[in-house]
Formats: structure tokens, C-alpha cells, sequence
């Protein structure tokens, strides 16, 4: 993407029918660290890589409760993020207070998409620079969401954001069928398998990477630290016994076939 | 429509009998009268149940925004000044509700704080609210053995009884009240408050 005389305002259309700065908001998405949402039948687990600005600092948060039954990982504009968590949780509160009943995930993307898309259509104001996975469980059952800077959403099986997550995409992609039928625990590991392949090689260990889940009678909630450790080390045994024969780091998918998870 | 509530050195006991009526009608005898706020706050309160219902709809959701933002539930002494604040902030159309919350302290200790119905409130060792108020008020000022909150210095006004001893001294007032005020009876519903939870007591009363 280059600089052009159609990308000052997001109010302004390119002649090829493009609002540049809503495209530029989503190059921020994806240069954020990445995000990893996975869906079965009964369960959703989001895993992020969390990145230290500095050995000094703490780790950035990238995944925020917003009610019991709803959780999303964030990837791009981590402020941004967090206010509109702040704006998702209002609205389940609001709810919730209303009719007492948890507010269903597709109503919350919904709302969420359009204040979005508010942001494109106004030339005082700018494009959140973030986009969200949401994971979330009602009546209906399991879902995992995609909310875009530029207001759209989709539902996917499985999902990742932010850089380097083609990896991650390509390792899903292969085993996104059985997803459905998974346990809880093999939810999780397939999670921390795929942010693993974002790493390129750089070593998966429990401090850089959060892992979250939400199930049918599991309220939404981060898993320990621990247990991650714990799923990495039986991993990383199984891999040293099996003499590391398979290739460590996926190509980037560079082909022009839109692969099912690509937008 | 009677509630109660003691604060002891390390517990809380809170009550409320579960009758609701209007005039000579009795509509439930089974409807409660307490609400968890937090893991260690409990409020009960006498008066209009719709604007109880209300209220605690109010807290619940301010309660949850508070542990989004902070990261923890909020403490006994928080949600009192809370309930004020909501209490006051209707001054000119007010909850008609008579408030009394219970629970622990951050040391630990029992804590009541006892309201009127725009949010005037203040920390006692023991408060009761309702038509049964006013026989039983006098009963724990003899059995309590609270220090009186007229000494100077001001003395922690909590009582030195057991948790046993205080869950009884309820269980007998509410049976006492229940003899002359007919609009207290059914059943009483006890909280105790401590260190490792809260404990639920159901216990019969007349139903006359």
C-alpha cells in the first residue's frame, strides 16, 4: 500500500471505490501481535502472544472478560481495545439488567460492528485501529467472531490476527474439520499449538502467551499459567523423542486461492 | 416484614423473615428479603419489595463494572458508601426501602451498616429494621452486651458473643416478634457471614 491523494480523510473515496484510511486501520490489526480463536461444539478458546515493550515492562493484556459467557483477544491498538471492552461490557450489563438474560454473542458483534462502522462515516473521527476475536456461548451454542476496523464481522470455525498469523491460519486450516467434535483439552493445546507457529521458532514458554476459554457450564476465565507450561512441556517431550522430523516453521501462504479463512 | 442484623468479632449474622402481605393479605410466605452483593457483603432490607427488587438489580450492576475496573470484589465498607450514593442519588423520588448490609470488614471483622431510605447510613454493631423493629431493638440492647455507643472513648461497638450464641439470640427475637407483629412469621432466613463463607439457615416460624 502507498501514500495517494485519496487517503488524507476517511471520508474520501479512491476512484477504484476504497476508504483508505479504514484499509490503513486494518494494516495496524495486522501488525499487532497475534491472536488465535478456536471454536467446537461446546467450547471457545482464544490464546494471544503476549509482547513485552522491554525486559522492564510488563506484558501487554490482550484478552478482557466482558461477561460471563463472552471474552474477546485483541490485536492492533491495544487502547483502542480496551475501550471498547469497556463499551462491550456496558452493553451486556445493560443487558443483562433489562432482561435478565445474557446478551447473545451475535446481538453484542452486531452492535460492536456498527459503532465500527460510525467511525467511517464521519471525517471527525478516525477508525478504531483494533480488531477483536470474540468468543462467547449462548442458547444458540458456540461462537467465535471476527470484528474488522471497518465495521464488518464474521463467524469462523477458527481464526487469527495479527502478524504472522498466516502461520497460525495454515495450521488450523488443516485441521479445522474435526474442530467440532474436539475436547476441552485438545481445544486448548490445538490453540497453543497455533500461536506457537505465529513464533516462527522463537521459544513458546507460558509468560509470553495467555490462553482463555468459555464453555457450556464454564464461565469465560484464563487459564493458569501452569497448566499452560505444562501443555507446552508434554509437547516439546514428544517432540525432542520424535527427533524433531517435521519442519519447524510453515511457508506463508503466498497463493492467490482464497483459503476458507481469508476475508 | 421485620429484618435483622449483629456484627460479632470475626462473623456477621444477618436475618429477614421470608412473609410478604399487604394490609391483612398474606401474598407469599416464602419470599426473600436478603441479597448477596459480594463475597463478603450481604444486604437485607424491609419496605417496598418492588424498589428492593430494584436496588439490588442497581448494585449488582455496579458491583460488576467495579470488578471490571479494579480486579477484585468490593469490600463491605465500598459497597456502604455505594449504597448511599445510590440511595441519595434518588433523594427526590426515593427507594422506599429500609436498608441494613452486613458483612466483613477488610480486617476481618463483623461490620452493619444500618440506612434509611435516602442513604443516610452509619456503622453499628447491630441494627433491625421493619414492623418487628421495635420489639426486638430493645431485647439486643439488653442481650448483646455491646458497649454503648455513648462512651467516650468511642468503643468498637461489636458484640462479644459467639457466632452460636448470637445465631440463637436472632433465632429468638424473630420467634418473639413473630408473637405480636403479624406481619413477621412464616419462616425466618439467617446469613452467617465469616472467614470461610456465608452459611444459610432456614428456620419455621408461626404462620399466624
Amino acid at each position: 500500500m502507498f501514500r495517494n491523494q485519496y487517503d488524507t480523510d476517511v471520508t474520501t473515496w479512491s476512484p477504484a471505490g476504497r476508504l483508505f484510511q479504514v484499509e490503513y486501520a486494518m494494516e495496524a490489526v495486522k501488525q499487532g501481535a497475534a491472536a488465535v480463536g478456536l471454536r467446537s461444539t461446546s467450547h471457545v478458546v482464544l490464546a494471544t502472544v503476549n509482547k513485552a515493550a522491554s525486559d522492564l515492562s510488563s506484558h501487554q493484556r490482550k484478552v478482557f472478560k466482558i461477561d460471563d459467557h463472552i471474552g474477546v483477544a485483541i490485536a492492533g491498538l491495544t487502547a483502542d481495545g480496551r475501550v471498547l471492552s469497556r463499551y462491550l461490557r456496558n452493553e451486556c450489563i445493560n443487558h443483562a439488567f433489562v432482561y435478565e438474560s445474557p446478551l447473545p454473542v451475535s446481538r453484542l458483534v452486531v452492535r460492536l460492528a456498527d459503532k465500527a462502522q460510525v467511525c467511517t462515516q464521519r471525517s471527525w473521527k478516525r477508525p478504531y485501529g483494533v480488531g477483536l476475536l470474540v468468543a462467547g456461548l449462548d442458547e444458540t451454542g458456540a461462537h467465535l467472531y471476527y470484528n474488522c476496523p471497518s465495521g464488518n464481522y464474521f463467524e469462523y470455525q477458527a481464526f487469527a490476527i495479527g502478524s504472522r498469523s498466516q502461520a497460525a491460519k495454515t495450521y488450523m486450516e488443516r485441521r479445522f474439520e474435526a474442530f467440532n467434535n474436539y475436547s476441552r483439552d485438545e481445544l486448548i493445546k490445538d490453540a497453543i499449538f497455533a500461536v506457537r507457529e505465529t513464533l516462527q521458532g522463537e521459544k513458546l514458554t507460558s509468560s509470553i502467551c495467555t490462553v482463555a476459554i468459555v464453555g457450556i457450564d464454564e464461565p469465560f476465565h484464563m487459564i493458569d499459567q501452569k497448566i499452560i507450561q505444562e501443555v507446552i512441556d508434554s509437547v516439546e517431550i514428544k517432540e525432542d523423542a520424535a527427533a524433531a522430523d517435521q519442519a519447524p516453521a510453515q511457508d506463508d501462504d503466498k497463493s492467490s486461492e482464497a483459503a476458507p479463512m481469508d476475508i | 416484614m421485620t429484618c435483622v442484623a449483629i456484627a460479632g468479632a470475626d462473623y456477621c449474622v444477618i436475618a429477614a423473615d421470608t412473609r410478604l402481605s399487604v394490609g391483612y393479605i398474606i401474598y407469599t410466605r416464602d419470599y426473600s428479603k436478603i441479597c448477596k452483593l459480594a463475597d463478603k457483603c450481604v444486604m437485607a432490607s424491609s419496605g417496598f419489595q418492588g424498589d428492593l427488587k430494584a436496588l439490588q438489580k442497581n448494585l449488582a450492576a455496579k458491583h460488576l463494572i467495579y470488578q471490571h475496573q479494579h480486579n477484585k470484589q468490593m469490600s463491605c465498607p465500598a459497597m456502604a458508601q455505594l449504597l448511599s450514593n445510590t440511595l441519595y442519588y434518588k433523594r427526590f423520588f426515593p427507594y422506599f426501602t429500609f436498608n441494613i448490609l452486613g458483612g466483613l470488614d477488610s480486617d476481618g471483622k463483623g461490620c452493619v451498616f444500618t440506612y434509611d431510605a435516602v442513604g443516610s447510613y452509619e456503622r453499628v454493631g447491630y441494627s433491625a429494621h421493619g414492623t418487628g423493629a421495635g420489639l426486638i431493638i430493645p431485647v439486643l440492647d439488653n442481650q448483646l452486651k455491646s458497649p454503648s455507643p455513648l462512651l467516650l472513648p468511642a468503643k468498637d461497638a461489636v458484640t462479644p458473643l459467639l457466632e452460636m450464641e448470637a445465631v440463637d439470640l436472632v433465632k429468638d427475637v424473630f420467634a418473639s416478634a413473630t408473637e405480636r407483629d403479624i406481619y413477621t412469621g412464616d419462616k425466618v432466613e439467617i446469613l452467617v457471614i465469616n472467614a470461610s463463607g456465608i452459611r444459610h439457615e432456614l428456620m419455621e416460624l408461626r404462620k399466624d
